[in-house]
């Protein structure tokens, strides 16, 4: 068990980070964090991957791609990938840095296959081959994955200032 | 210069920095003349930076308690013990059941109650009982003191020898004593990075003072057994029967 501890403690910040990557709301995200923690502590001695930091990482992402799917069927709304750019974008404000919250707001606006893609590769600096055990998907996938993420982020990003405009003739944002 | 073409995955890869030295440099030549992709790169290049410096001071946060995983693993304790205790009530009503119907059917099959096949059998119970067990495997730990040794020693009595098998990829956690109903055990316990554990059990033979090593086979439990100078050894394990041979003819070796 002493080797889970070395191994495993230190990821705790960056799992974390990923966990609210993907879910904003602090509490959920970290709820995800323990639940992933603990199947960790139980499975430790079975695992057959070497990778102990993909290995993790996998659990974690199931676990919140689970959470994320309970929230859209409670919710029973559109899912984000059926929402019109725009009204992803409306709580983006007005200031164009891409700094700070525009550039969650607009990660938040992706689907959560790129969301996740972006994360793995760009945030946490795993390698293609262990974002493609984490998706459990080729690598082949992760590269054409990652590069329609990045490009939809860039348009959001580049699109925001114009999305800032009245939705509807009822709603007028006023700073 | 490779003549390969510029693609889509070296710009992404380019932007990851996960390019080797020649390759970047020719994305970076390519980019030199293409403005179009080298204004993508560079937006994302941006994103990748914006992402991460908006997600930073989240990992720089005090990690909150009920994430510590000290905790966490102390917590999930209690749990398996209270899993094993219904378990062992069953272990023991099967066992009064198996032992009462052995009773009276002892006169037509003759289990083997001697000799290094009872050994063998012992070893695979203690293996079932230890090997699953991830709080308390061992009684006493192999931390390189003498307590070990001088356990073993008292068993067995005499001298003991703690076979070593880094060899072959297996580290000694420690060992216990084991009741048998032939006298105490010397119960020594490895493990591999896989987790794979081996369980040893050595004890003062009767019946079979030598004997060449033989193969035995408890469901998913391979054993080899063998008896030398009074003394009778069984390895067991939950892998191929084969390697444990191989395992087994070391330790043999060392002994």
């Amino acid at each position: 068990m002493d080797d889970l501890l070395t191994h495993v403690e230190p990821m705790i910040p960056a799992l974390r980070r990923y966990a609210r990557g993907l879910i904003r709301d602090r509490e959920a995200a970290d709820d995800i964090v323990q639940d992933c923690l603990e199947r960790v502590v139980t499975n430790w001695t079975h695992r057959r991957d070497a990778n102990a930091r993909s290995w993790v990482f996998a659990i974690l992402h199931n676990l919140a791609v689970n959470r994320i799917r309970q929230e859209a069927r409670r919710a029973g709304r559109v899912t984000i990938d059926e929402m019109p750019e725009a009204t992803t974008a409306v709580d983006a404000s007005q200031d164009s840095t891409l700094f700070g919250q525009d550039v969650l707001a607009a990660i938040e606006g992706l689907p959560p296959d790129y969301r996740s893609i972006l994360l793995l590769v760009a945030v946490e600096d795993l390698s293609y081959a262990e974002a493609a055990t984490v998706l459990n998907v080729p690598v082949g996938t992760v590269m054409s994955r990652l590069s329609r993420a990045r490009e939809q982020l860039r348009l959001l990003l580049e699109t925001k200032p114009t999305s800032a405009k009245p939705v509807g003739p009822f709603i007028r944002r006023v700073k | 210069m490779t003549n390969r073409p510029i693609n889509e995955d070296d710009l992404q890869a380019f932007v990851d920095g996960a390019l080797d030295a020649e390759r970047h440099q020719e994305v970076a030549a390519f980019l030199g003349t293409n403005k179009d992709a080298a204004k993508r790169v560079s937006a994302y290049q941006q994103g990748s930076t914006a992402l991460r410096s908006a997600l930073g001071p989240i990992a720089a946060e005090p990690i909150p308690s009920r994430l510590n995983l000290a905790n966490i693993i102390e917590k999930q304790r209690p749990a398996k013990r209270s899993r094993v205790a219904p378990m062992a009530a069953a272990a023991v009503i099967l066992l009064a059941i198996g032992a009462s119907g052995g009773w009276l059917l002892k006169g037509y099959i003759m289990p083997p109650t001697e000799g290094v096949a009872a050994l063998a059998q012992e070893a695979s119970a203690s293996y079932s009982a230890f090997a699953a067990d991830r709080l308390r495997p061992v009684e006493v730990r192999a931390d390189g003191g003498d307590d070990l040794k001088n356990l073993a020693s008292a068993t067995i009595g005499g001298p003991a020898i703690i076979p070593d098998l880094s060899k072959a990829g297996y580290r000694l956690m420690g060992g216990r004593v084991v009741p048998t109903p032939h006298g105490s055990g010397l119960m020594l316990m490895y493990d591999d990075d896989k987790g794979n554990r081996l369980v040893m059990l050595t004890r003062r033979m009767q019946i079979d003072q030598d004997k060449p090593m033989v193969a035995s086979d408890q469901h998913d439990i391979r054993g080899w057994s063998w008896a030398s100078n009074g003394l009778g050894y069984s390895l067991v394990g939950a892998i191929g029967s084969k390697y444990l041979h191989t395992i087994a003819d070391e330790m043999r070796s060392q002994i």
